[in-house]
Order: structure tokens, then sequence, then C-alpha cells
């Protein structure tokens, strides 16, 4: 199929779904002026090609390919025993289950962790009950591609998150996107709005799970409003069915002082790609942007990074590993634009990969572009494969090869996951790196030359 | 226990070591001099199995094994240890949980439980203190930043906990102080039993004279061309190697029957 029927039989299926921007019964008439802007945005960009920077590596054509269908009901109705035996033991704070890009009030359990001044809703809910705040923190009408205009065109619900000013909310509030597929080609749009108001601060971990069989398209959407002085520690996990194709971003809006740290880690999915884009709006404001990515089989983790500097004195600090196996394919993109206005700038970007096998195939860039003067800036990428020496350092103490190998692995992954916060979030980082590593066959066997 | 017979080696197209014969009984420390570059590391590396070099004849005898057939780990789980000339960085990697996923490899090898976590770190305190490291360092990432004493120390540490039945030190005493240089020293002395063993390899005649080895075999040219007794290392230092070159038709020739 070209890429042209394809995106003909998209729009064509989209709109036959509901997707077109006809109003919704009930929705306020600021959402319905968004979702038609989206749509009309997409339908005059159309969906991105090889030939966008920004999609050069990562390949669209088997999404594009599929007659994805938006907004269906799940055609399995998980209950919370399946969602325990993916998701795990719930954090210690609330747990929000978002199934199949709608807010489910039966899975969710949020009898933990919610105290004054932490205002936690679905999105549908806050749309329907909510004051106008919410137009104005929904989206800016800016789209980095297709999809994301698309996830503003198509979205219904997710989570809304408030703090009030000057709140901690003390336990991870925890978001779970469950997607379910058999065999119906689900696309899924969840958007999450989470909102931290002067002087607030919050845990947030994202969680995306699959369930069930078949291909399925999570397209997801978070917007984070940091007013001053806010910190959010903001944790993504991505472990997606194997058939997934996950397309997500999230973006960060970052005012004066204010402090945010996106953790990321992504084990599942076919083709995932996840994208986190920051406007450092206000002075003296800290971007911490780790990630850790780990493409094995024939999976495809791309992450896009775009950092705006548009205040004096702001700082923003990447670091993205990527670990990949056999014929894997870990893609990072990072991109640093400091604008004229932002004097005092600090700004590091920093990529990693190590390759597990020589099937393994990685495409870095980091980029950099400058505006001003007075900035401090690096960026850096480096490949590389597991260190023969160290590898027989450990094994002269007796140390068997695999599970050598896999202390250098973890090593390798250590500064990015030593930045987790320690107890159940770093749990649940460890139990997903781990359970997928020792998946499949071999986990760690080499194809590493000797 | 160790038996090296008629070795050659090669690295690339060279060959590093050309016909060595070393025999280390049980009980007895052995010292290796010899200039630079004559094959000492190679020689040390080979014995704990490290890739990269080309055994093209030659046989050795470790206890009833036949060392070459081994893996490394295989080769530690038999007790063969390796202290390092270049102890290798490991980023990321916690020097204490190094040592006790060291130790419970070995543990497991035999057939023995496991350390716990507790049990190790009482262990490990007790070692620390004996080899004078800094406890700080227990915690970083194994050998990454130390100074070279540090990584020298590091390796008497593991030395120390792993308890091999043979010792193999590269040039441990290089870079040391003299109160490291007591610990390597002691470290190796704790070996003079009747079923452990050492090979320490030096240019310095200072940790030979703590330690007083049983027998000093000298290096050249691949081979071992002189063996004799610790008074060959005082020799040495007077003559260099130089003048031992033209003994290397006779490589058991033994200044030593002196003694
Ligand atoms: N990987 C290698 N590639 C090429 N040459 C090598 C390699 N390893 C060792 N050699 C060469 O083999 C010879 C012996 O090296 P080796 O490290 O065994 O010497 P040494 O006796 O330990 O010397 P030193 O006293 O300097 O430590 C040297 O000439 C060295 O350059
Ligand atoms: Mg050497």
């Amino acid at each position: 199929m070209t890429s042209q029927v394809a995106e003909r039989t998209w729009q064509h299926n989209v709109h036959l779904s509901g997707g077109a921007p006809a109003e919704r019964p009930g929705e306020p008439a600021w959402l319905s002026a968004a979702r038609r802007s989206a749509f009309d945005w997409l339908s005059q960009h159309g969906f991105p090609t090889r030939k966008d920077e920004d999609w050069r590596y990562f390949d669209l054509a088997p999404v594009l390919g599929l007659a994805f269908s938006p907004n269906r009901e799940p055609s399995i109705e998980p209950r919370a025993a399946d969602l325990g035996a993916v998701a795990g033991p719930s954090l210690g704070g609330p747990r929000l289950v978002v199934l199949n890009g709608r807010y489910s009030p039966l899975l969710s359990d949020v009898t933990l962790g919610l105290g004054d001044g932490l205002h936690v809703a679905s999105l549908a809910g806050e749309i329907r009950d909510g004051g106008p705040g919410l137009a104005q923190r929904w989206g800016d009408g800016a789209y980095s591609h297709a999809f994301d205009a698309l996830n503003a065109a198509l979205a219904v619900d997710g989570v809304y998150i408030e703090l009030a000013p000057q709140t901690t909310a003390d336990a991870a509030i925890e978001i779970v996107y469950l997607t379910v597929a058999a065999g119906d080609l689900p696309l899924v749009s969840p958007r999450s709005v989470i909102f931290a108001q002067a002087g607030s601060r919050a845990t947030i971990v994202e969680t995306h799970l699959g369930l069930g069989h078949g291909h399925s398209l999570t397209n997801s959407h978070t917007r984070v409003v940091l007013a001053a002085g806010a910190h959010v520690e903001h944790y993504r996990f991505q472990a997606e069915g194997p058939e997934a194709s996950h397309l997500s971003v999230v973006e960060v809006h970052a005012g004066e002082a204010s402090r945010f740290a996106s953790r990321t880690l992504a084990v599942g999915g076919l083709r995932a790609r996840h994208e986190v884009r920051a406007r450092l709006v206000a002075p003296s404001a800290e971007l911490r942007l780790d990630g850790l990515y780990l493409p094995a089989g024939e999976q495809c983790h791309d992450n896009p990074v775009l950092v705006e500097h548009l205040a004096p004195g702001c700082t923003s600090r990447q670091l993205y590993k990527g670990i990949v196996k056999d014929a894997g394919h870990g893609i990072f993109n990072g991109h640093v634009i400091v604008g004229a206005a932002a004097v005092g700038t600090e700004a590091h970007q920093t990529n990693k990969t190590l390759l597990l096998s020589d099937r393994a195939e990685v495409d870095t860039r980091p980029r950099l572009e400058i505006f001003t003067d007075e900035v401090a800036a690096t960026h850096g990428a480096a490949v590389g494969q597991l260190d023969q020496d160290a590898l027989f350092y450990l094994r002269s103490r007796g140390i068997p090869d695999r599970d050598a190998q896999a202390m250098l692995v973890a090593g390798f992954a250590a500064d990015v996951l030593d930045g987790f916060a320690p107890g159940p979030v770093r749990g649940l980082a460890d139990r997903l790196v781990g359970s997928h590593l020792e998946a499949g066959s071999g986990a760690y066997q080499p194809e590493v030359k000797r | 226990m160790l038996v090296i017979e008629g070795l050659h080696v090669e690295v690339g197209r060279t060959e590093i070591l050309a016909g060595l014969d070393l025999a280390i009984p049980a009980g007895e420390i052995h010292a290796v001099m010899g200039p630079n570059g004559a094959g000492k590391s190679t020689l040390a590396n080979v014995l704990a199995g490290r890739d990269g070099y080309r055994v093209t004849a030659g046989r050795v005898k470790f206890l009833d094994h036949d060392l070459l057939a081994m893996s490394p780990e295989e080769r530690a789980a038999a007790g063969v240890f390796l202290a390092f000339q270049q102890p290798v960085e490991i980023p990321g990697v916690p020097n204490m949980y190094f040592l006790r996923t060291a130790l419970n490899s070995l543990q497991r090898a035999h057939g023995l439980a496991e350390i716990g976590p507790s049990e190790f770190l009482a262990l490990a305190q007790d070692k620390v203190r004996l080899v004078g490291i800094d406890p700080a360092l227990m915690s970083r990432s194994v050998n990454e930043g130390f100074s070279g004493g540090e990584k020298k120390r590091n390796e008497i540490l593991q030395l120390a906990v792993l308890e091999p039945r043979l010792a193999i030190l590269d040039e441990t005493d290089s870079g040391l102080d003299i109160d490291a240089l007591r610990v390597v020293a002691d470290g190796v002395n704790a070996l003079r039993r009747p079923d452990r063993a050492a090979l320490v390899i030096t240019h310095h005649r200072r940790l030979l004279d703590l330690l007083v080895p049983d027998r000093v075999h000298v290096l050249v040219g691949g081979r071992i061309i002189r063996s004799g007794g610790a008074e060959l290392a005082g020799e040495l230092e007077r003559t260099g190697y130089t003048g031992l070159r033209d003994d290397r038709r006779d490589p058991v020739a033994t200044i030593g029957a002196s003694r």
C-alpha cells in the first residue's frame, strides 16, 4: 500500500468512526473548536513520511497500513485481577486506570494517597464538571505531527490532575493506560492534563500496558503545566504488548523556577515512539530528561526530545541510554533550541547506546541550536558493545559469562535507573527491565563478538 | 600444583611465549621477574583464560585440571585468581555487589549455599579493615575513578575474600605505598599453606624481601632462562637482565644452586 492510499484509508476510517469534528453532545464549545482545529491541522499537514527529519528512522508504514478504528469499546472487559497481573501492586498512592482511552472507575483505586489540595478526576469528568481553566491548559494548538493532532481531535477521556498551590502529594500518583486488543485493531487516544500550581510537588507515574492479542495503536498525549516553583517528578513506563504500536507525546510547560524531571523507560510494543517536548518559558526553570530504552527482537524504540529554552537562566539535562538486542532498533533524536532570550542557559545532552548483537540497529542524533551568547551547552553520543576486558575481569572472579554480561548491562543502565525514586517506583522499573531482559530466546546470550 | 610445559603463545602473528616451563608445587611462593615486554603478563593472562592469545604448543596442568581447556570462570572456581596489572573499571557495578556476586558464584560452583547480604557485609568489613582499603570505595563502581594504589588494594581485597588456591599477582606491588606493600606481602604469605600457592610477578626486590619467595624465575624473551632461590632477586638487581641473556640456551641453569 502506498503511503497516500494508506493515508486516505486512515482519514476515511477516522471520519467514519466519529473522529470527524462533528460536535459531540454536551461538549463545550471550546473543545469542539479545539478538536476541529486539530483535525484541520491534520488534514492540512498529512501524516509524516520518512522525508520528515523527525521521522527519518521510524517506520510508520506498518502503522498506516492497518485500518485501525478509533474510540471503540474494548473487545474484552478486563477485571481487576487482569490489571494486577500486568500492572503489579499499587505504588502506594491513587491508581487511575484508563482503559482503551477511557477512564475506568471500576479498575481505578483512589482510596489511597488523596489529600487536601490534590484534585484527581477523569478528563471527561473534568470537561463536564470542571471550571473554565481546563480550556487554557488543554493545549496550545501547536502539534508536533499528525498523530499529535489526531490525539487532540479524537481524545475523549484520560486523567486530570491538579495540585493546589503549595500542596505536596506524598505518594506517587499512578496513571495506568491499558490498551486491550483482540484482533479488532483499536486506535486508542488517551489524553491527560497535569496542572501543578505554584510551589506544589508531586510524583506522577504513567504506565502504558497491553492486554489481549493482535495489533493496537496507542496514540497518547500528556500535557504537564508547572506554575512557578512547582516540582514534578514524572515517570513514564512503556510496556505494551508485543504487537502494539505506540505513539505518544509528553508536553511540558515549565514556569519560573519550576523543576520537572522526566524519566522514561521503554521495554514494550513492537514499534514505539515516545516524544518529550518541553518549553522553558520563564527564568530559572530546571529540566531533567532521562530515558532508558531496550528494544529487542524486532522492536523499535524511538525517543524524540525537543527542549526549547525561551527564558534566561534555565537548565536542561538529558541522559538517554539504549540497550539494543537481537534485531532491535533504538533511536534517539534529541533537539535543544536555545532562544535569543535565553541567556545564561545550561543545556546538556547525552545519548549512549549499548549494542548486544550485530543485527542491532541504532540511530542517534543529538542536536543543539543556539541563538544567544553566554550559554553552557554540551552534547554527545556514543555507541559501543560490551566491554570485553570488563567481561573477562568479572569471569576471572568466577562469575559465569551470562551473569557477567547481565551485570555489565545493568551497570550500563545504572546511572539512568539510579535516578528513579527508591522504593516502589524503582521496584517497578527493575521488574519491567528484568522481565524484559529475561524474556525471549537467550536473554543475554551473546551475539557479542568475542 | 601448577605445571607448565613447553608453552608457546602467539598474539596476532607474534610469538610471545616461546617454550616456557614452570612448576609451582603446593605450599610454595614463586616469583617471576623479567624485562618489560618479556611476556610476564601474557603468561598471567593465559593462565587466567583471557581471550586474544593463541596457544600453539604446550600444556598447563593445575591440580588435576587441563587448565587451558577451561573457561575463565571454571578456572576461578578451580581456585585460580589473577590480580590484574591493570584492574578494569566497571561503571555502574557497585564494588560490594560485585564482590558478593563473585563469592557467591564460587559458592554455587562448589555446591555450597550462597552467603546472604548481612553475613557478607560482616565478612567484607573484616577484610576491608585487614586490607586497609577505604570503606567508601565499597559503594562506588568497581575501580571507577580509583587511584592506582586503590585499584591494587582492591585486587588484594578480592584475593582476601575469594581465598584462591593459586594467586597470580601481576605487578600488584607497582605503585603501592609501603603500607600497602606490606598488606600485599601479608596477603600472599597467608597463602603459604599446603594447599595453596602463589605466582608473584614483580620488578622490585622490595616486595620479595617482605614475602621471601621459595623460588625466583627470570623470564626473558618468552622463556624462563634462570631459576633460583630468593637471593636471585638481589643478584638481578646488581647485574640487570642483559648479563643473563647469554644463558638462554640453558633454561634450567640456576644461580640458586650455590645456596
Ligand atoms: N594484544 C597484544 N597485541 C600485540 N602485542 C601484544 C599484545 N599483548 C602483548 N603484546 C606484546 O607481547 C609482549 C609481551 O607483553 P607482556 O604484557 O606479556 O609483557 P610483560 O612482561 O608483562 O611486560 P611489563 O613488564 O612491561 O608489564 C610485548 O612486546 C607486548 O607488546
Ligand atoms: Mg606486564
